[in-house]
């Protein structure tokens, strides 16, 4: 457990410190917020209705941009060795380590959303809304990437594969988080039936991730 | 590889020179059976010929499903067995497996345009069904960006594991959303819901695809295994070149290199 504590504590400070993690990715979303006015034009009621999936697509795209980081570094160092080699379950290992990720890269996009969601004219109930989806949701999205993280890191150019591998897996978060926060804000449907899916699809994140990933670690890198 | 490991595929090899000119003749019976069939049936009261269409439709989606499960099988048998004749069925049925998906998005939308009025529609089971696609066109790419086939086949097989998630999707996602697509008539509680006239002729197509599939799955196995060969003869060429040059002459030839 302590160890574990410890990675956690290591991949954050090292998020903050050399400062691509967290920051770059709110930097991220919020250019792909500002863009979207441009490109559908600067219709306030238009980018009303449009709110939640532009807020969902700017997430869903920055913490893809985030998650080469998720072994990247730690596999040119070299300590990714040694996570792999130490007595420490690798699975568990690898939960810490997106724990670690969602937390820095994940967290900070949650809270970006109010600020985000007042430039597309959205009022308190829809961006809290949408923020409580993408609490429940970008979680699954960090583990859902970690597998593609993990098949990347092994291979030379990964990059780009990763977004190709990793976005069709991660369609149904998106599904689920826009028609969540479309129903709290427009209604008919209620909004606790695709909440209730989104929060499922995070959990069963939570054990198909870790596992995919340690098993696709452990046979990349020997 | 070890010569153990050698052994099974060459009795792979030897087994299935036998089999596949009986595979691909039992094929081509059955899609001419299925065919004749086909052109047989009736007229839909409500489609008129455009039915017809059916007959190519289901039976590609059906195996675009298959294929992936046939993987997952396999992917099963590349982590948990190291079986040497796992990957290799995984990496050639993926192609194969984009074909059908392809071909059954393509009649789909065909069909779609005189029934529905459009060509595409962002309903559940086009949408699911596109994903399959897309994750077929990954999975291919990942197999050709790691070089080494074994170490490509562990990372395909976590991927393809995965991507099976997906199947139940599809499977039930006219069921789960109201949408356009019409639901399951042939494989549902109670029975085929489809008439006779339709459903013989479907499930004759079905298996003469079935047939097409095993024949071209066997047939890219084989040819798939003959490239290993090729690469690890050259591979062991490669290196009887650079740990003998040391000990070659002056003038770089090596000795005892005939």
């Amino acid at each position: 457990m302590t160890a574990l504590g410890a990675l956690i504590r290591r991949d954050i400070r090292i998020a903050l410190r050399i400062g691509g993690g967290a920051l770059i990715g709110v930097l991220f979303f919020l250019t792909v917020v500002v863009l979207m006015p441009f490109a559908v034009g600067p219709d306030l009621a238009l980018l009303t209705r449009l709110g939640p999936a532009i807020l969902w697509l700017g997430a869903l795209l920055s913490s893809l941009l985030t998650l080469d980081r998720l072994f990247t570094a730690d596999h040119e160092d070299g300590s990714l060795d040694l996570i792999v080699m130490s007595r420490t379950p690798l699975e568990l290992a690898c939960a810490a380590k997106a724990l670690a990720h969602w937390l820095a890269a994940g967290l900070p996009l949650v809270i970006a959303t109010p600020v985000l969601g007042l430039l597309l004219n959205l009022d308190a109930t829809a961006t809290g809304a949408v923020a409580l989806t993408l609490l429940a949701g970008t979680p699954a999205l960090t583990f859902i990437g970690m597998i593609g993280a993990a098949l990347a890191v092994t291979m030379h150019r990964g990059g780009l594969l990763l977004a190709v591998l990793v976005l069709p897996l991660s369609i149904p978060v998106l599904i689920f988080g826009v028609a969540a926060s479309q129903a709290a804000i427009v209604g008919p449907l209620p909004f606790g039936a695709p909440f209730s899916i989104l929060c499922a699809l995070s959990l069963v994140s939570f054990v198909i991730g870790p596992f995919a990933a340690a098993t696709s670690l452990r046979n990349g890198l020997d | 590889m070890s010569l153990i490991d050698l052994a099974n595929p060459t009795r792979f090899l030897a087994l299935t020179a036998r089999l596949l000119p009986w595979l691909a003749l039992v094929t081509v019976v059955l899609l001419a059976a299925g065919l004749y069939l086909s052109a047989l049936a009736p007229d839909d009261y409500q489609q008129g010929a455009t039915v017809k269409i059916m007959f190519i439709h289901v039976p590609n989606a059906w195996l675009s499903m298959f294929v992936w499960g046939i993987m997952s099988i396999a992917s099963l048998g590349t982590l948990v067995w190291r079986h040497p004749l796992a990957d290799v069925a995984a990496k050639a049925a993926a192609p194969i497996g984009a074909s059908f998906t392809f071909l059954a998005l393509l009649t789909g939308s065909l069909w779609g345009r005189p029934m529905w009025g459009t060509y595409w529609e962002w309903d559940a089971r086009l949408t699911s069904v596109l994903i399959l696609f897309l994750m077929y066109l990954g999975l291919m790419a990942l197999w050709r960006s790691v070089e080494d086939p074994t170490r490509a086949a562990r990372a395909a097989a976590v991927l393809t594991l995965v991507g099976a998630i997906n199947l139940p999707i599809i499977k039930f996602s006219v069921d789960w959303w109201n949408t356009l697509h019409q639901p399951a008539s042939v494989m549902r509680m109670g029975g085929p819901a489809l008439d006779k006239s339709f459903l013989i002729p479907l499930l004759v197509m079905a298996i003469g695809f079935s047939f097409l599939f095993i024949t071209l799955h066997v047939a890219a196995m084989r040819n798939e295994i003959l490239r290993r060969r090729v690469r690890s003869l050259q591979m062991l060429q490669a290196r009887a070149y650079t740990t003998s040059a040391p000990a070659g002459d002056a003038t770089g030839r090596v000795v005892g290199a005939a």
